[in-house]
Formats: C-alpha cells, structure tokens, sequence
C-alpha cells in the first residue's frame, strides 16, 4: 500500500464478542486522514467498543484495526499514536490543570526538557481559551472548562487521531452548540483525524464530514451528513437520524403508494415491483400543512398539537388509518396563513421527494 | 409549648450523642486522668499509688528502654510489612476482580476475624516452637534453627494477625478509584509502573495512611503477640506495663509510661494526618 492512500484509521473485518455476547460484528471502515468522523448510534450499538479498540482499551475478537497504516494488535493504549477525551473526561483529581495537560509529554521518551513542556502545556491551554487557568484544581473548573482542560491534555501530545467518546454528553445545551462549534474549527486548523462517538445525531450531523451509523453492532450507513439524512440507506437510519413520520402501505405503481389508510401517495420512482409492501419514512418538513378548505388535494386530518419552535412550528396532525402525523412548518411560510390551531381541520400534502420508502 | 426546629434539631443531636458521650467520659476521659494523676505520684510502700508531686516516674523511663525500643523499631516495621502484604490483595480485591466474586473475596479476608487472635497466635506458637517447623527442618538436616522468642517471630505474627487491618482501608480507597482514570494515563503514554505510581498510589493515599496508622497504633499498645511469640526475650511496652501493674505494683511508674505512650501515638497519628493531607490535596482524609 502506498502511503499516499494510507487511511488514519482502518477496521478490517472486526468482530468483538465479550463471552457469548457480541459487541460489534464484522466491521469495515476507512477513516480517511485528516477526516471528522462521527460514530452514531443508540446505545448498545458498539460505537464506544470500535472507539476503545482504536485506543487499545480492547482487542478485536476477529480482524484487524490499522491506525495510520500500522496493525495495532497487541499494542497497548500507551504505545499508539492516539489520544482520547473521555466520556467524563477522567481528569487527574490529584493534579492541577497544567500538570493534567502536561501528563502526557512527561511520559515521552526521549524526555522533554521542562521548560519546552511548559510553554506546550501553555500553548494547549491558549488553544482551549484556559490560558491563566494552569494553577487551578480539577474540582474548581466548570464542566465546560473541565472539558477544555480534557480536550488540550489530549491535543497537546499531537496525536495522529484523537477520539472523542460523546464529549459534550454532560454539557448543557447552549455550551454543547458552543463546543460543537470550537470542535470543528480546532479540527479544521490541527489537520487531526476525529473519531466522534456519540449517541446525539444533531451532534453527529452538525460537525462530522463523514456520519457512520451503526445498530445492533454493525455498520448501516457510511456517508456524509447530508447523504445520511437524505438518503437514510434504512428506516432504522431515517428513523434515528432526524425526525420522521413511519407510514405502512403497498407500491401501487412505479411513484404512488397505497397507505394502510386506503389514501394514495405520490413517491419518487422505485424499482420495486408493485404489489410490495413498504414502509415509507416521511420527513416532517415533507409534509405541507394547508387549510382545509383551501386544498384540494392531500389527505384530510386535525391539528391536534401545537408547538412552537420559535423559528418554525410542529404540529401534530391526526389522520383518520395513520394515526398522529409530524408536520414541520417553516414561521416564514406560514406568515400569510397563520397559524393552525389544535381543533383545525387541515390538509396533508406530501412532497414525493421527501418520503422514503424501504421494503417492509 | 413547640420548640423552634433548630432546638428541636439540636436536641434530637444530643441524645443520640448522649450514650457514646457518657461511656467516653466514664471509661475513657476518667480512667486517663486519673493515669495522668498516678504519674506523678509516688509507688506506695506495699504497693499501688501514694499522692506526690514528683517527675521522678518520668526520670526512670530510662530503665524500660528496651520496651520502648523494641515498641518503636517493631510496631512501625510490622506495620510497613504489612502494608507491603496487603496492598497487591487490595488492590486484586478492588481492581482485578470480577464483581461477581468480589464480596466472597472481600469476606474472606474478614473471616479469620471469627477465630480469637489468642488462639491463632497460639496456634503460631506451636508452629514455630521446637516441634514445629524447626522440628521439621531438623528432619532434613537443618538443626538448631530458632524461630519462637525472636524478633521475626513477633514480626510474623503480627503481619499475620494485623493484615485485615491493613486490606480493608486501602481496599475502600482503590475501590472508589475511577479505573477510567487509569485507562486515560496509558492513553497518555503511561506505562503500567507509571500509571501506578503516578495516579494509583497517590489517589489511594488515604487508605494506605488511614491502614498504616490504624496497624501502627494499635502494634504501639500491643501485648499479646510479642507475650506469645516473643518470649522474655522481645516484649513490648505493653507488656512492661502489665508487670508494672500487676506484678510489682507500680502503679505510678505504669502511668508515667502509659502517658508516654499515648503521647507517642498522638504524635503519630498528627504526623501520618499531615502526610496523608499533603498528598490528598484538599480532599478529606478519614483517619480511623
């Protein structure tokens, strides 16, 4: 292999079973270098156990994991090239910030002179924006801060990969989008491999370039965020990743199927034969919500539920055979019909290019 | 008419106190004043204790120099022995374990506590006498080894019988040890050797300090083992003072190295807090 082409991270057939139980089966991924790759999936579905293999916390069962080209068997965690953010970031109680973050360099060999340590150390904690912090204790840092401190102790060792094990898991909501934000432009300017593992797929989709979503310890889908939420490869990918209403019905024709209510639907065109039975994942923001007296077409229901986002509103639309359907409206669109209100009888109309549908 | 909650509260406070409190004072608090009183007194002529004010008792001390010797150099040596021991079975106990297992191994270490320590330690004696393991070692053609009535032999002892002691604390510590902290220092590039002495040992400091100073205190007051193991020949202050009482009656000279004594493991017990809360930081550290 030239190493031109070499992948950063590289499984090969990977399976991991603890006892009878098997963590992950079969697994194949390429993680291209310098790539921002998010490990998404519920939880149980291995993500963390292909994390703790690249760090060498465990060894595959079956196959092989690469890191930079390299077979990483039987290597333990402190001789590869990689650093991890811990899920509760497992800070050193006993040290203070700078002595964490300088932890790692005090362990390399040939030895760094002291004062090349600290000005890296401080350097790192520039780059988390802690500079002045170094003296503090663990216990006197923020959550936020404490996941900074996490972030420098890992980078400042320069690994070739740095995974993440759902770092921003235990921040509140405003902090996490800050962080995600801060994640993806230290990416961008290191140049350093990110392995993100998380179970949030806002998270996975708003700053990995590649999502791999697993379940049940395999790999469903390996693509880029957009790709994945427009062309989920399953329902279990539409159904995890992003909202979506799950509809049963039979293809009547190559683009319109017959739902369990007796209602017919437009789709886009498919292969399969018709006659099968489907199952379509409907985005919310697929499905328009006009008055009823307006629209002709679509499929009649009630608002029952109203929910107001700010920039766009959910509703809840119960339909006669399909039970209660999620409509997503954009404020904008909505601002020369008002709002529905619960009680209001509205029409569906579905946008054929926003419905999935997968063999059922 | 009610009482405002706090009083209540403060109320409720001293009578569970009240009992512990009473019993400290009546056998504890009287008994040490009253050894403090006996100190500077005089030994009565056929015995006991005569009032006087006198350092005389303390000007002695000299003459159960061996006592002490042997109190200062054996207690502190078992108890680091016994750290020794005890550190790899905690930390197997807390760390390497299965869970599944792990309150069958913990008990274990507890059951010897089922049996008296006299008995054991007389089981020891027969052990090491001559128709032990000399006896046996005669056998071979290893003759004239002794083991009973010497300092290894109350050494031996006492690791024996002081070990649990010792597990139980450190075990307490490493098990509330994050191991994630562990996985993240060889994820920094930390050998095993590293990870321990770096992270391990430091964060299981208070245990080791709260074990070393329960062993040493309790080995500073010993009698039965080096009464056993040791023969005439290694006794320590605990056994001075049992002669002194009991055998020729010197209540006041008894005192003086009883007040000694306590003074020595008050010292003790302030040096071990000060280490222990140097390397915890400001973590609290609970001493026996």
């Amino acid at each position: 292999m030239t190493s031109a082409s070499v992948n950063d991270i590289e499984f090969r057939s990977v399976t991991k079973r603890y006892g009878a139980v098997t963590a992950v089966t079969d697994i194949n991924l390429a993680v291209p270098k310098g790539a921002f790759v998010a490990l998404l999936g519920p939880s149980g579905c291995g993500k963390t156990t292909c994390l703790r293999m690249i760090g060498g916390f465990e060894q595959p069962s079956e196959g092989e994991v690469q890191i930079g080209g390299a077979a990483m068997a039987g290597i333990p965690p402190y001789r590869r090239p990689v650093n991890m953010v811990f899920q509760h970031y497992a800070l050193f109680p006993h040290f203070d910030v700078e002595a964490n973050v300088a932890y790692g360099l005090k362990q390399m060999r040939p030895k760094i002179e002291a004062a090349e340590i600290s000005r890296r150390v401080g350097a790192a904690l520039e780059m988390v924006r802690l500079g002045g912090f170094g003296k503090r204790r663990i216990h006197e840092m923020s959550g936020g801060q404490q996941q900074r401190v996490a972030l420098a102790r890992a980078l400042v060792n320069k690994p070739k990969v740095l995974l993440l094990d759902e770092p921003l898991a235990a921040l509140d909501k405003k902090l996490r989008t800050a962080m995600q934000i801060e994640l993806q432009t230290l990416q961008r300017e290191l140049g350093i491999t990110f392995v993100l593992v998380t179970h949030d797929q806002e998270e996975a989709l708003s700053m990995s370039d590649k999502v791999c979503v697993m379940s049940a310890g395999r790999i469903v889908q390996f693509a880029s965020p957009q790709e994945v939420y427009d062309r989920p490869a399953n329902i279990f990918v539409a159904d995890f990743v992003g909202k979506t209403n799950r509809l049963s019905g039979t293809l009547e024709n190559g683009n319109a199927v017959r739902l369990s209510s007796g209602a017919l639907m437009p789709v886009r065109d498919t292969l399969l034969a018709p006659g099968t039975a489907l199952t379509l994942a409907v985005r919310p923001e697929a499905i328009r919500l006009a008055k009823a007296a307006e629209a002709a077409g679509g499929i009649a229901g009630t608002v029952t539920h109203r929910i107001f986002l700010g920039s766009s509103v959910e509703y809840s639309v119960a339909v006669s055979g399909l039970g209660d359907l999620l409509v997503t409206a954009e404020r904008q669109s909505l601002a020369a019909d008002g709002l529905a209100e619960p009680g209001d009888p509205v029409r569906l109309v579905f946008d054929p290019s926003g419905a999935h549908v997968f063999p059922a | 008419m009610p009482l405002a909650p706090a009083t209540k509260r403060n109320l409720v406070t001293s009578a569970l106190v009240a009992p512990a409190a009473a019993w400290l004072f009546v056998f504890l608090v009287l008994p040490f004043i009253a050894i403090l009183v006996f100190a500077f007194g005089e030994r009565a002529p056929e015995g006991g204790y005569q009032a006087a004010f006198t350092f005389a008792q303390f000007a002695n001390l000299g003459s159960r120099a061996a006592a002490f010797r042997n109190t200062m150099m054996i207690a502190p040596v078992g108890a680091f022995l016994c750290l020794i021991v005890a550190y790899p079975v905690a930390y197997f106990l807390a760390v390497k374990a299965s869970p599944k297992y792990r309150l069958v191994l913990v008990s274990l270490v507890v059951v010897p506590f089922w049996t008296s320590l006299l008995v054991r330690t007389y089981a020891w004696m027969y052990i090491l006498g001559s128709r032990g393991l000399p006896n046996l070692l005669d056998m071979v053609g290893i003759s004239d080894v002794r083991m009973l009535n010497t300092p290894g032999a109350v050494l031996l002892g006492i690791v024996y019988g002081y070990l649990p002691l010792m597990i139980m604390p450190i075990y307490v510590s490493l098990e509330k040890l994050d191991l994630r902290l562990l996985e993240a220092s060889a994820d920094l590039g930390a050998k095993p050797l590293s990870t321990f002495f770096g992270i391990t040992l430091p964060l299981s400091l208070p245990g080791v300090m709260t074990g070393t100073a329960l062993v040493t205190i309790l080995l500073l007051g010993e009698y039965l083992i080096p009464q056993l193991l040791g023969g005439g020949k290694v006794f320590f202050i605990g056994n001075a003072l049992v002669d002194l009482f009991l055998q020729s009656r010197n209540w006041p000279f008894g005192s003086a190295i009883a007040v000694t004594l306590v003074a020595v493991v008050v010292l003790v017990l302030l040096v071990a807090m000060r280490i222990a809360w140097r390397f915890a930081g400001t973590r609290q550290v609970d001493l026996v």
